[in-house]
């Protein structure tokens, strides 16, 4: 998938819409910034969260920083060779690499996230 | 007693700096109508415990032991090899913590690395953290990483038969939280399983089981466990440090999380304190584990080294969702216990346990033969029982205490009153360190007290 087409959230989730199924991921500039990913925790299928609501972690050998639901709804996918191949966050964040696909309780609040320009003037400022 | 070292090796070492090829060369110069030409006349080699108690004894009404031990409730006065001393009070290794710059410390790291391997192979478990404070903070810590595994922050089951103290440092840290601590109900001295399935469920976070439980008393872990699983609940096993040494290792009741009290491998009684709390897990939840882990690794020459792992979960890093704030070990008696165990071995274990359990059997069978004295539960134990006898344990305590005996705790200094006559009750442990003669002397000392 090619960036521009997708929506970002400020905290670096990145999400790709087909009607009301969300894919997840992390921004490749995200994992720029954490370096070495060793482990990622992920939630069970079934699982609800509402935007800003942590997911799962993602370990560096930095740092450990939450993943945030950028919407709302249920868990339906994990992907579940990622965490054993880690290196793909790396290689693919925008394809191989999508985390987990959740039904949207409410599509509408696509409009609190940031198009990819939006998103990229927010990764200038912010200070990290 | 000072540790002498007196290794095969160590006397080859010494034989050959002189430049003979045994003891007996150095004979050779005296006359063989004047050599001896058979061993000295002396009974055979004892034990180091034996060896020390013999002293003790001939030392006589010294200040040394002014009291025969047999305190239970946690803490217990087990044989302490004198290399434990010996080996822990030298400078390089003498300090309390890990220090903070821990890998300018490679030999601290180093005995931590072995200690979580001593620890892992003493319970069967997959990892030991480097240890932490004591029993009770272990139970909680044990309490709250349960918490982050499964997300339930409802309820924590725990057995009415848990030492009421570490039951007291769990109220402590969730003084201030909505979580509710549901207690098992112990009957005639255990958990009935089958009672307390309906007590556990979708909310429970995780069931925490004693073995030996504070009475002394076994309880069936394995279907505890079972039980904890069905809901989606976890084990945590509190289990006594020097049992693995006869009973099951906490591994083999399918626990996810164990822990003990360490101080009955290699730490004397001193008023309380300070414990060692051991702390282990399966390896699929070692990253919510609190603690400092130590693991090994190669330095960029190669060369094998010692580091901190996943310290990325500490609080210096993650801040408030660290998995603890406890960043450091407690590092002295970790030490300790790593040379004990390295020193008393599975075999050393297993007698100490095998023993320990065979004396408090002995000294049941002898204390109830005073009438009106009764074991509290009739249920299998360990090294410890609970007596009951017609006076107050209290008074019963003290006066065998002006006779030379220290026994206890009783039931009252913990208002146990989820035992029925709990005033009159009182606990008896017994280790390998008690003689036939004290056991027994303390059987007349309580049928003289009780007359």
């Amino acid at each position: 998938m090619k960036p521009s087409e997708l929506h970002f959230a400020k905290t670096h989730e990145w999400v790709a819409i087909e009607g009301d199924m969300a894919t997840i991921g992390i921004s490749e500039f995200a994992v720029k910034l954490l370096t070495d990913i060793v482990y990622l925790s992920l939630p069970a299928i079934g699982k609800k969260f509402s935007p800003g609501e942590s997911m799962g972690e993602i370990e560096s050998v930095k740092a450990v920083s939450e993943i945030y639901a950028p919407v709302q709804g249920e868990v339906t996918a994990i992907n579940e060779q990622l965490p054993d191949n880690l290196a793909l966050l790396n290689e693919s964040p925008y394809d191989q690499a999508w985390i987990l696909k959740i039904r949207m309780a409410d599509p509408s609040q696509l409009s609190n996230l940031l198009n990819y320009a939006e998103y990229q003037r927010h990764c200038e400022t912010a200070t990290h | 007693m000072p540790y002498l070292f007196d290794t095969p090796d160590q006397r080859r070492h010494m034989l050959d700096a002189i430049g003979i090829q045994q003891i007996d060369d150095l004979f050779t110069q005296i006359p063989p109508g004047l050599q001896l030409n058979r061993e000295l006349n002396l009974p055979p080699a004892v034990s180091e415990l034996e060896l020390q108690q013999e002293m003790e004894r001939r030392l006589g009404n010294s200040n040394i032991s002014p009291k025969i031990c047999f305190l239970g409730g946690g803490i217990y006065d087990h044989f302490i090899p004198a290399v434990v001393d010996e080996i822990t009070s030298r400078g390089e290794f003498y300090t309390a913590y890990t220090p903070y710059q821990a890998e300018a410390s490679q030999g601290t790291l180093q005995a931590f690395y072995e200690y979580q391997t001593l620890i892992s192979q003493l319970t069967g478990m997959d990892v030991s953290n480097a240890s932490l404070y004591e029993g009770g903070t272990a139970v909680s810590e044990a309490v709250f990483m349960a918490m982050r595994i499964n997300g339930r922050h409802q309820k924590v089951a725990i057995a009415g038969s848990l030492h009421p103290e570490y039951k007291r440092v769990l109220q402590t840290y969730f003084a201030r939280l909505d979580t509710q601590l549901v207690e098992l109900p112990q009957l005639n001295g255990v958990i009935d399983p089958e009672v307390c399935r309906g007590l556990v469920d979708s909310e429970t976070t995780a069931i925490v089981i004693p073995q030996p439980n504070f009475f002394g008393c076994l309880e069936d872990v394995a279907a505890l466990t079972k039980i904890a699983h069905n809901a989606g609940a976890l084990s945590i096993l509190a289990f006594d440090a020097i049992s693995p040494g006869l009973l099951k290792k906490p591994a083999d009741y399918d626990v996810d999380i164990a822990v003990a009290e360490g101080q009955p491998l290699g730490t004397p009684l001193q008023y309380g304190g300070p414990l060692l709390g051991i702390f282990t897990c399966r390896n699929e939840y070692v990253r919510k584990m609190p603690g400092r882990l130590i693991g090994k690794t190669t330095d960029r020459k190669g060369k094998e080294c010692f580091a901190l792992n996943l310290q990325a979960r500490e609080q210096h890093i993650r801040r408030d969702k660290a998995t603890s704030n406890i960043c450091t070990n407690q590092g002295l008696l970790a030490l300790r216990t790593t040379v004990f165990l390295a020193t008393v071995g599975p075999r050393g274990l297993s007698q100490m346990a095998t023993l320990s359990h065979q004396k408090a059997r002995y000294a049941a069978e002898l204390l109830t033969k005073t009438p009106g004295v009764c074991l509290k539960f009739q249920q299998p134990f360990f090294r410890e029982f609970l007596i009951q006898t017609p006076k107050p344990s209290t008074e019963v305590l003290a006066a065998l205490a002006a006779k030379g005996f220290n026994v206890g705790p009783d039931l009252a200094r913990f208002k146990m009153q989820n035992v029925d006559g709990w005033q009159n009750c009182f606990l008896v442990a017994l280790t390998e360190k008690r003689t036939r003669e004290e056991i027994e002397a303390l059987a007349v000392a309580l049928k003289t007290v009780l007359q």
